[in-house]
């Protein structure tokens, strides 16, 4: 590989590393023909994983770290020392076939920081993406990170070669966007999520494929004062409104050369973990926000216990719950009871009544489970009424991370 | 004591044969041996009598293509034994998670399924010859094959190389390969998929030029501060490492993550570049085409959204007319000659325009839609009405065009420029007459002169004719009126 290529590369990835989205999944199903290359499958694939435990999909970088906005959170802010790079559109197309041939990945995640102008930059994002596909006939995965102050028809046309569009609202806030994003209005990031999502709409009834795989966006915790309830409310609001497929929590990491204007502390990695869970209990499992966020304390989450258990310990008289009579909903709401299980468990005592022998083939977590429910062969009693129960069902501090 | 030998490997047809027969004789699961080897040739050479298949649910069908590569060599006897409780009554058994047969089974299920996906996910081709290689040349081929190649060594833990290689197949069609593992080898020209016997690591060139940068890609992707090699051995176990060039680089990462993660804590924040570009961020966000010339070139370099048309097909006119037509899309003659309104119904329009004293040249003509869209049908390319989302596609530009051009008045002839014009669908006639459109745009409506061209019955076309002549003058008196009143 050319040694130039290989420096931008290493650069730009680099600088691309802080997006958190990286799924491949929910693409219309394409494969390659005898002549062409690529193809996509529903679930997505991780063709690798860092020793932070993060997958590799996608060949995630930028088109260039060069940029005119001055946002205090990003590494590529005009205003950082950072090495600065540039790739050009063929270099791009050569090394996403390169490494897609070699099986390294499940395609392209594109994004750039802003240079000339938002449109200028759309338009050299849009000529890579439609070089892979007219002229490779590249089948693959192509994720575009849209550039919300770009023209409207820009958008229209990124949503034709992408799989998936996303614009990073990055803070949960509109008074956080306007001190630490200066050159980022939070109604045209809305504006544009609002035409990604019409259009979306439109092509599936009319059975054209724009952004098949829908649009998903990224938040960045812990960067400003936004408590988890704030973020949580900012996510319902997005999911409501936009149709968004994912919404990505970011803990705000330490970035090298980073702004005075950032706190200098990261938050706990386990704030983002716990608003992954609440997220899920939220698109998944029938939960408000407001019941998510009562389980905390002050607008946080509870960092120890995960918020459906810490949901649960609060609602005590809600339980226990018998897994032979309840409801599918009641049974959701069960820690340690995940969708899976609820729907084995459904199935399965149709034709008898489950005991406990039983429900530990059909749940892994069930140690959890057990003081909240009720089946052939066990009650709960008093358990769940002892003052002590919470510590009792907090997991042993387990390391999570290096240090 | 029953004894049924199997093949090696996921031997499905053998195994669906045995439990034919076995079911047919009325063997319990309890007396049944099951062996599997090199050597073993189905009930020990002997033709099995036909036997009926067996009406069993789907789902056993799909769990038995799970579970039978697997490498237990209980599978096949746990499958025998559900399809046996299945047949004696338990129809519904496959249902009961929690039954210790149905979990056992799920459980293999789930690991046949995780080393296939394992498979898609770690198997790493290494280009057969190098960068350079020349395509190959086949000496007698009917065309000259030009076709990369590629070679990988992968080590599954089950019997999973046929039912993992299609994958391979649809999603790289494109160039020839061979997988070689240890229990059988896939290869793949272009045309036929195809398995041999037991490969070895060499069958796979031993470097590929780009392993260098990707696993620079790999480390640069990395985020020291977040460090979790526990939660990354769980989703990539270390028995992959080997065959993963990126994870040579690991260890190192590891051990240089803490002092990387500290020293940008402690790095105190750097002077900020003085970077206050003024004039690069005026201009950054002076970026709308200022000209018509400068939209139409946007438009002509964005390409047809339906592909098939010849070229785009701007608006026509001089700058602040009284008055701007809005049509749907062009027809074929526009498209070929690149020009509005030329076809049939642009005459049409010629002659109602006369008679409604307006001159085509003092107004401006533009479509809703840039780009002929159309059905092939034999030498004729029959016109198809765009859909909502195309409009909408094409609405930016008609709206930035229309503020480039600055009419007094627009007139929306026929739905699909009121569409594009209100944003929403509105009957024509409903919304016949003066309109205001989106952004307080003042407007008129009244039908497309190909409407009609279309209308069978002589007398009916004639009034709808001088009715739509009747419109154009209302049209133009009043942006007349408006013209006097500003």
């Amino acid at each position: 590989m050319d040694p130039k290529v290989n420096r931008k590369l290493r650069i730009l990835a680099d600088a691309a590393k802080y997006d958190a989205s990286c799924a491949s999944s929910g693409a219309s199903k394409r494969s390659s023909g005898k002549e062409g290359i690529g193809s996509t499958t529903p679930i997505g694939i991780c063709h690798s994983y860092t020793p932070d435990g993060r997958c590799v999909s996608l060949l995630k970088i930028l088109l260039t770290n060069a940029c005119l906005y001055d946002c205090a959170y990003c590494i590529n802010r005009r205003s950082s020392n950072v090495e600065r790079a540039r790739f050009s559109v063929r270099e791009v197309v050569d090394l996403t076939l390169a490494f897609y041939k070699r099986n390294y990945i499940e395609g392209l995640f594109l994004s750039s920081g802003i240079i000339r102008s938002p449109d200028y930059t759309m338009e050299q994002m849009l000529l890579v993406a439609k070089t892979l596909r007219q002229e490779h006939l590249y089948r693959g995965y192509i994720h575009l990170k849209t550039i919300p102050e770009a023209s409207p028809w820009l958008i229209e046309q990124a949503g034709l070669w992408a799989d998936r569009l996303s614009i990073n609202l990055e803070l949960p806030t509109e008074s956080g966007l306007a001190r630490y994003a200066p050159e980022k209005k939070a109604p045209t990031i809305r504006s544009a999520m609002g035409q990604m999502k019409e259009r979306i709409a439109e092509a599936k009834e009319e059975r054209r494929s724009f952004s098949p795989a829908g649009q998903s966006t990224q938040l960045i915790v812990g960067a400003d004062e936004a408590n988890d309830h704030d973020v949580l409310r900012t996510s319902a609001g997005l999911y409501r409104s936009y149709d968004l497929r994912r919404v990505y929590y970011s803990a705000f990491s330490p970035i090298p050369d980073a702004s005075s204007a950032l706190p200098a502390r990261a938050p706990p990695l386990q704030r983002e973990n716990r608003l992954y869970q609440a997220d899920w209990l939220l698109r998944h499992y029938g939960f408000e926000v407001d019941e998510i966020a009562a389980g905390g304390e002050a607008g946080m989450l509870d960092l120890e216990i995960d918020p459906k258990l810490a949901w649960a310990l609060k609602n005590r008289h809600r339980f226990p719950v018998d897994v032979n009579l309840a409801e599918r909903e009641a049974l959701l709401r069960v820690p340690g009871l995940g969708k899976r299980a609820v729907d084995r468990i459904v199935l399965a005592r149709r034709h008898m009544r489950l005991r406990l022998a039983d429900l530990r083939r059909l749940s892994g977590a069930l140690r959890r489970a057990l003081p909240f429910l009720v089946a052939a062969d066990h009650h709960p009693g008093r358990s769940l009424d002892r003052l002590d129960l919470r510590s009792r069902l907090v997991p042993p501090p387990t390391q999570l991370a290096l240090f | 004591m029953r004894r049924i030998a199997l093949a090696d490997g996921a031997d499905l047809d053998g195994f669906r044969l045995a439990a034919r027969t076995l079911v047919a004789e009325g063997a319990l699961p309890e007396d049944v041996v099951w062996e599997s080897g090199p050597q073993a040739e189905l009930f020990g050479g002997e033709a099995p009598a036909e036997v009926p298949p067996l009406q069993l649910p789907r789902a056993l069908g799909t769990l038995a293509r799970e579970v039978v590569p697997h490498r237990d060599p209980e599978r096949y006897a746990l499958l025998y034994a559900a399809i046996w409780r299945i047949l004696r009554g338990e129809r519904g058994l496959l249902e009961i998670a929690s039954d210790p047969v149905v979990h056992r089974l799920g459980l293999m299920a789930r690991a046949v399924r995780r080393d296939i996906h394992k498979m898609h996910a770690y198997l790493r081709f290494r280009r057969v010859g190098g960068e350079e290689a020349l395509p190959e040349e086949q000496p007698g081929a009917e065309e000259p094959r030009r076709r990369e190649r590629y070679a990988a060594w992968f080590e599954p833990d089950h019997f999973i190389l046929e039912a993992a290689t299609p994958f391979f197949v649809d999603r790289f069609g494109g160039f020839d390969w061979l997988i070689a593992t240890p229990v059988g080898t896939a290869g793949w020209n272009g045309r036929d998929l195809a398995f041999g016997p037991p490969g070895r690591r060499e069958d796979a060139p031993s470097s590929d030029a780009f392993e260098t940068g990707w696993t620079d890609y790999y480390a640069a992707i990395f985020n020291p501060a977040r460090t979790n090699p526990t939660l990354m051995r769980s989703h990539m176990a270390k028995k992959y490492w080997h065959n993963l060039p990126e994870a040579a680089a690991i260890p190192d990462l590891v051990r240089r993550a803490q002092p990387r993660a500290l020293a940008m804590i402690e790095t105190e924040p750097t002077m900020p570049k003085k970077r206050m570009p003024a004039a690069a961020l005026a201009v950054m966000h002076d970026q709308a085409p200022r000209s018509l010339a400068e939209l139409n070139g946007l438009i002509a370099k964005a390409g047809p959204l339906v592909p098939g048309a010849t070229q785009a097909v701007f608006g026509e006119g001089p700058n602040h007319p009284g008055i701007a037509f809005v049509g749907e899309q062009p027809g074929d003659e526009e498209d070929l000659q690149g020009r509005p309104f030329v076809g049939p119904a642009g005459r049409l329009l010629d002659r109602a325009f006369a008679e409604a004293g307006i001159d085509r040249t003092r107004a401006y003509l533009t479509n809703a839609v840039k780009h002929f869209k159309f059905e092939q049908r034999g030498k004729r390319r029959l016109h198809q009405k765009p859909t909502t989302g195309e409009v909408a596609h094409y609405r930016w530009w008609l709206e930035r065009e229309l503020d480039l051009v600055a009419p007094t008045l627009v007139v929306a002839l026929g739905a699909t420029a009121v569409l594009a014009l209100a944003g929403k669908a509105v009957p024509v006639t409903k919304a016949r007459g003066p309109a205001t459109f989106l952004h307080e745009r003042p407007g008129f409506v009244t039908v497309h002169p190909s409407y009609l061209l279309r209308l069978p019955d002589e007398a009916a076309k004639r009034e709808a004719y001088d009715r739509f002549v009747a419109d154009l003058r209302e049209a133009k008196a009043l942006g007349e009126a408006m013209k006097q009143a500003a």
